[in-house]
């Protein structure tokens, strides 16, 4: 773990507040850990001089944030306005098929993440899926289970 | 009418990711023209461009620089912030401005810097942009290796430090003042105003705050000249903007167009028209935090004057295309379920207020409201309206209302008939927002996996 604390003097060292960092330091943390379980808040609340109900505190406002385990990987499809009048609930309804699992659940194996998202930003080529924070636009129903075989084989 | 690109000018035909290439097109001219010029004589070329903000407020940007207290008045460094937190729904403009021109983003945030006398520059990246973050650190190294950026900006003895800070996920950090804060490492909430961030913003110093594309603009203004770069558009509304079509039409994407361009032009010259044969029903021509315009009004021109006449706004220049396929009643219900899950809870009006929204518009589409509850859900939106720290709850507030004013009768159907007159068939039928997802995770309708 000492790798995670100097990378995290690292980061800190860019901002003129060691504050600033704290976001930064969550990310790295998550990174190790696929999640931020209770370990993972002292490990940054050391590295920063600060509480762990502080950096929990912060990280329970942001949505990339995990508070629990997630998946190896990540599905997120985007249903706000612009990719919903294009099909995006179509699109999460093939994703549940062909996972098995509801939006918000993961995999039984552990493998895969599906939530939806408010707007990605990728609103003229509806429905954006981000798949392991990768953006595929536009994605049909018909992609699904092209994009879940290549996750499975991954 | 046809497209008319500065910032996207050869980006066609060169890859203007790369330094040489944007070089090679008189990339970071403008720059080298900036550091021989006093620092005033920038900012004046920004006011005689009469350029607006370009994320959603349209304040313009020489003003803004002009609240600043000089840098041998300030006793606090001063700092400037590139919001490039897009996440309004319907925009993706400053997305494409990072990945396909990334150096003119980074030249206009030194001369920004430069203009104000900042040494420390913040970009805040929206956290879901993964390629642009790579992409822009990119473009910063070889800034940076070519004396672009660094402690002594092509020997003008000047020095700038660009840091790249990525969020994580939370809509309210495009607000300028919630932005400060999750940069500063807290939660991403609101402050109140004033002091304005121009006089206590960043670490409580002076602080310019601009959107991406208002400071990739700046190079070009320089280039051009500020009086010349005021010629182009309309009265008011100086200049290109990168307008983000999506929606029900045939080529969604960002079009750069000249101000004053017609919605007309936009959605059916440029973008193809209305698709599968449709009929246009209503355009939100700003994100959706604006009022939405009739398909009637699709003669308007998109500008910030024009807007406002036709009783909307500019905002972030996201035009959302809705055939007659959708029900207003779902979009009230959807747009407010956004707000909702977005609401960072610091001011009850928004916080409350919102839920009560999403409520009500559930109980209109299911047949449940009463005639009394359309009132109401006008009632606790003109509570929410300018009793709030941040627009975010005028941003639920004024679009919801503007749908049950527009299409009252629509409105009046569900109640009349107990339900959706769409009966199933509407695009928006049954679109799972993540409020409610969260909301089952939260009643245990679903299961959290154990820890491994």
């Amino acid at each position: 773990m000492a790798k995670l604390y100097e990378e995290i003097q690292e980061v800190a060292a860019q901002y003129p507040s060691r504050l600033s960092a704290v976001m930064p330091a969550l990310r790295l943390a998550q990174e190790r850990h696929g999640w931020l379980p209770p370990e993972a808040f002292r490990e940054v609340a050391d590295a920063l001089e600060l509480t762990p109900a502080y950096c929990q505190a912060v990280a329970s406002f942001y949505d990339m944030f995990h508070l629990e385990p997630v998946g190896r990987h990540m599905v997120e499809v985007c249903t706000n306005v612009s990719c919903a009048l294009v099909g995006a609930q179509q699109v999460l309804e093939a994703f549940e098929v062909e996972l098995g699992v509801h939006a918000g659940e993961t995999t039984e194996d552990g493998e895969v993440t599906l939530r939806t998202v408010e707007c990605a930003g990728g609103c003229g080529w509806g429905t954006v899926v981000a798949v392991d924070h990768r953006y595929r636009e536009p994605v049909h129903p018909e992609d699904v289970s092209g994009i879940v075989k290549e996750l499975r084989g991954a | 009418v046809a497209l008319r690109e500065l910032l996207f000018e050869h980006a066609d035909e060169r890859d203007l990711t790369k330094r040489k290439e944007y070089e090679a097109v008189g990339g970071y001219a403008s720059l080298r023209k900036a550091v021989g010029m006093e620092r005033q004589a920038v900012i004046d070329e920004l006011l005689a461009a009469n350029v607006r903000g370009r994320g959603g407020a349209g304040f313009p940007m020489g003003r803004k620089a002009s609240f600043l207290p000089k840098p041998d008045e300030s006793p606090k460094p001063i700092y400037l912030v590139a919001n490039a937190d897009e996440s309004e729904p319907g925009t993706f403009k400053d997305r494409e401005i990072m990945l396909r021109v990334p150096h003119m983003f980074v030249e206009g945030v030194v001369i920004a810097s430069y203009a104000i006398g900042a040494a420390h520059a913040f970009i805040y990246l929206r956290g879901e942009y993964l390629a642009e973050f790579e992409v822009m650190t990119r473009a910063l190294d070889r800034a940076r290796k070519a004396g672009y950026v660094g402690p002594d900006v092509l020997g003008s003895g000047w020095g700038l430090t660009v840091v790249v800070h990525r969020g994580a996920g939370a809509y309210i950090c495009g607000e300028e003042t919630a932005l400060l804060d999750s940069l500063e490492g807290r939660r991403g909430q609101p402050r109140t105003k004033p002091p304005f961030p121009a006089i206590s913003g960043l670490y409580a110093s002076p602080t310019l705050i601009n959107n991406v594309e208002t400071l990739a603009t700046v190079p070009k203004i320089l280039e051009l000249g500020g009086a010349e770069y005021a010629r182009l558009g309309v009265e008011n509304s100086a200049g290109t903007r990168v307008f983000s079509l999506s929606g029900n039409v045939v080529k969604g994407g960002n079009y750069e167009l000249e101000l004053g361009t017609t919605l007309r032009e936009l959605i059916y010259d440029i973008g193809g028209g209305i698709p599968d044969g449709r009929e246009l029903k209503a355009i939100i021509p700003g994100g959706s935090s604006v009022p939405v315009l009739s398909a009637d009004q699709v003669d308007a021109a998109l500008d910030f004057d024009s807007m406002v006449e036709a009783g909307t706004m500019l905002g972030s220049g996201a035009v959302i295309v809705i055939d007659d396929r959708c029900c207003m009643v779902q979009l009230g219900l959807r747009v407010a379920q956004f707000y909702m899950h977005e609401s960072c809870g610091k001011c009850t009006p928004c916080r409350e207020g919102t839920r009560w929204m999403v409520q009500l518009l559930r109980r209109i589409e299911e047949g449940e409201a009463s005639q009394d509850e359309l009132d109401v859900l006008l009632n606790v939106c003109d509570r929410i309206l300018g009793n709030c720290l941040c627009p975010l709850g005028d941003a639920a507030a004024m679009p919801v209302a503007s749908y049950v004013v527009k299409f009252r009768d629509e409105y009046q159907r569900h109640i009349d008939e107990g339900g959706c007159p769409f009966g199933g068939e509407s695009s928006l039928d049954g679109v799972l927002a993540p409020v409610d997802q969260h909301h089952a995770r939260v009643r245990g309708e679903i299961e959290v996996p154990a820890p491994a």
